[in-house]
């Protein structure tokens, strides 16, 4: 009777002991990918899916970043502040040149780069519809909005006049000069970064920020019309 | 001279051809994203090969579909490849493909060379690796997200090498340490989840070590080599093939006998 009772005393006690290293373990294992898979500054190739989506979806292999014509694209490494082995780009760097045919998500077996997000009603791919993230300017540096003759973010965009425009004023302290300040319009930018690899000030003074970071909700119970950025400029003085 | 050529074709062909394939593979990662190639892009986690093959690591995809991914149609069919040919030849993968087990034999090595014989630091079960992969599988599904490829060495390893180690190497380096260290074959023969998940698959392989029991000299050389020597639990008792599919068939045990008693047997047989 003792002899069975020991051995049973024995079996629970190992059980508890697996049990106990398997929980604390996997608490650190699970804190460590929680935290390593939060990275919300992280700009993601054309077509990604949302963040999370993303995250549970690619495989971490890496043939977006070989297909990239430009070297644009990266794989996150330890160390990179990226959820480890997913892609991201870094547009003051290497900004995204948006290939027509969209080679990095063509070449995702997963489909955590989706082409169907970025092909219109005709069935052709259209890779103005990737939203990376969305560009926005520091006016407060921006030597435009200050009052120097500088577009070159405005000249850099591929989508001129949609994404971004100059919005032409008076400036107020010489009292005659124009100042040419850059507008975005973040239902059109792509997020590809041109811009912020165009700016010419010191740090960028326009930069690209992951949507869900940088833009805001109206809610629904909010009936607006679109908004409107096109400057009011009287036809005689263009 | 050709006695030599026959001492290094008897005692190290398979390992030659493993070291050559490991490295091989690694080079084509490393010069497809560097210099272009196309014969092998990607790594070991998805990769294409010769431009239109899609291959992929099977227990990548069952943690993604766990963490509720929706794949496309073709990582399923690259797992499948993959799931399929080492169901067919066994857990090849550790020993033929896996850049980590270039470190943890060299750990091995330097063990040997150095003559160290002290007990391990401390004493692990080698059916701990299923623990380590059923905590991957349920910790896919609790966090959404695909936990193991988070920490893999080997998705580091091949990765790193590919499109930049960052500070990978560290983890690479603690692994190497461990096994010389802590635990001889620490890594792969007692913790590794994907080595687990391809013993599990390997059930049915048709690639087998064979031994013949009246050659035997029981010199043990072949435990020595092994690095999962309890599979070799029918060395001189008797005939008949490795079965435990823990059996890497790195036939390292095949070279290193001296009196023809073991063999790679590619018939194979249906386990017992």
């Amino acid at each position: 009777m003792h002899e069975v009772d020991k051995t049973r005393r024995r079996m629970i006690f190992r059980t508890l002991q697996g049990v106990t290293l398997t929980a604390v373990g996997g608490a650190f294992w699970a804190g460590f990918v929680h935290e390593n898979a939060q990275a919300e500054l992280v700009l993601r190739p054309p077509g990604a899916l949302p963040e999370d989506e993303f995250l549970a979806t690619c495989i971490r292999c890496g043939l977006c970043v070989s297909d990239c014509p430009y070297d644009t694209l990266r794989l996150g490494a330890y160390g990179d502040d990226v959820p480890v082995g997913t892609p991201y780009f870094k547009p003051r760097e290497v900004p995204c040149y948006l290939c027509e045919d969209i080679p990095c998500a063509a070449a995702c077996p997963t489909g955590a780069l989706d082409l169907l997000g970025l092909t219109d009603e005709e069935g052709e791919l259209d890779v103005s519809r990737s939203r990376m993230g969305v560009a926005v300017v520091d006016y407060n540096n921006c030597i435009a909005a200050r009052g120097l003759r500088c577009d070159a973010c405005v000249r850099a965009c591929p989508y001129i006049g949609d994404a971004i425009f100059v919005d032409t004023r008076r400036n107020p302290r010489t009292g005659k000069h124009a100042m040419l300040v850059p507008v975005v319009d973040a239902d059109y930018c792509t997020g590809c970064g041109l811009c912020e690899h165009a700016c010419v000030t010191e740090k960028a003074s326009i930069l690209v920020l992951p949507r869900d970071v940088a833009l805001g909700k109206a809610g629904e119970h909010y009936d607006l019309p679109a908004p409107n950025f096109s400057p009011e400029v009287p036809e005689n003085e263009i | 001279m050709k006695s030599r050529l026959r001492y290094v074709y008897d005692h190290y062909r398979f390992l030659i051809l493993r070291r050559t394939l490991q490295l091989g593979i690694l080079l084509l990662f490393f010069g497809a994203n560097a210099w272009g190639w196309s014969l092998l892009v990607g790594d070991l986690s998805s990769s294409r090969l010769l431009g239109k093959v899609p291959l992929a690591d099977p227990l990548a995809v069952l943690q993604l579909l766990l963490a509720g991914g929706a794949l496309a149609g073709q990582v399923l069919v690259g797992a499948l490849i993959v799931l399929v040919a080492y169901a067919l030849i066994g857990r090849a993968f550790c020993s033929w493909v896996c850049p980590v087990n270039l470190i943890t034999d060299l750990a091995e090595w330097v063990r040997n060379r150095l003559g160290f014989r002290e007990p391990p630091l401390m004493y692990l079960n080698r059916n701990l690796r299923y623990v380590v992969l059923a905590m991957v599988l349920v910790l896919s599904l609790l966090l959404s997200l695909p936990v193991f490829e988070f920490v893999s060495p080997i998705a580091a390893a091949s990765r790193g090498v590919a499109f930049g180690m960052g500070m990978g190497w560290a983890l690479l380096l603690a692994i190497f340490l461990f096994d010389l260290f802590v635990v001889r074959h620490g890594y792969c023969g007692h913790i590794c989840p994907l080595g687990a998940f391809y013993s599990l698959t390997s059930r049915f392989r048709r690639v087998r070590v064979r031994h013949e029991k009246d050659s035997c000299t029981l010199c043990g050389l072949c435990f020595n080599a092994c690095p999962e020597p309890h599979v070799l639990n029918l060395i001189g008792k008797h005939d008949g093939t490795v079965n435990n599919p823990e059996c890497t068939n790195c036939f390292r045990c095949v070279e290193v006998c001296d009196d023809d008693a073991l063999f790679v047997s590619l018939s194979g047989g249906w386990s017992k």
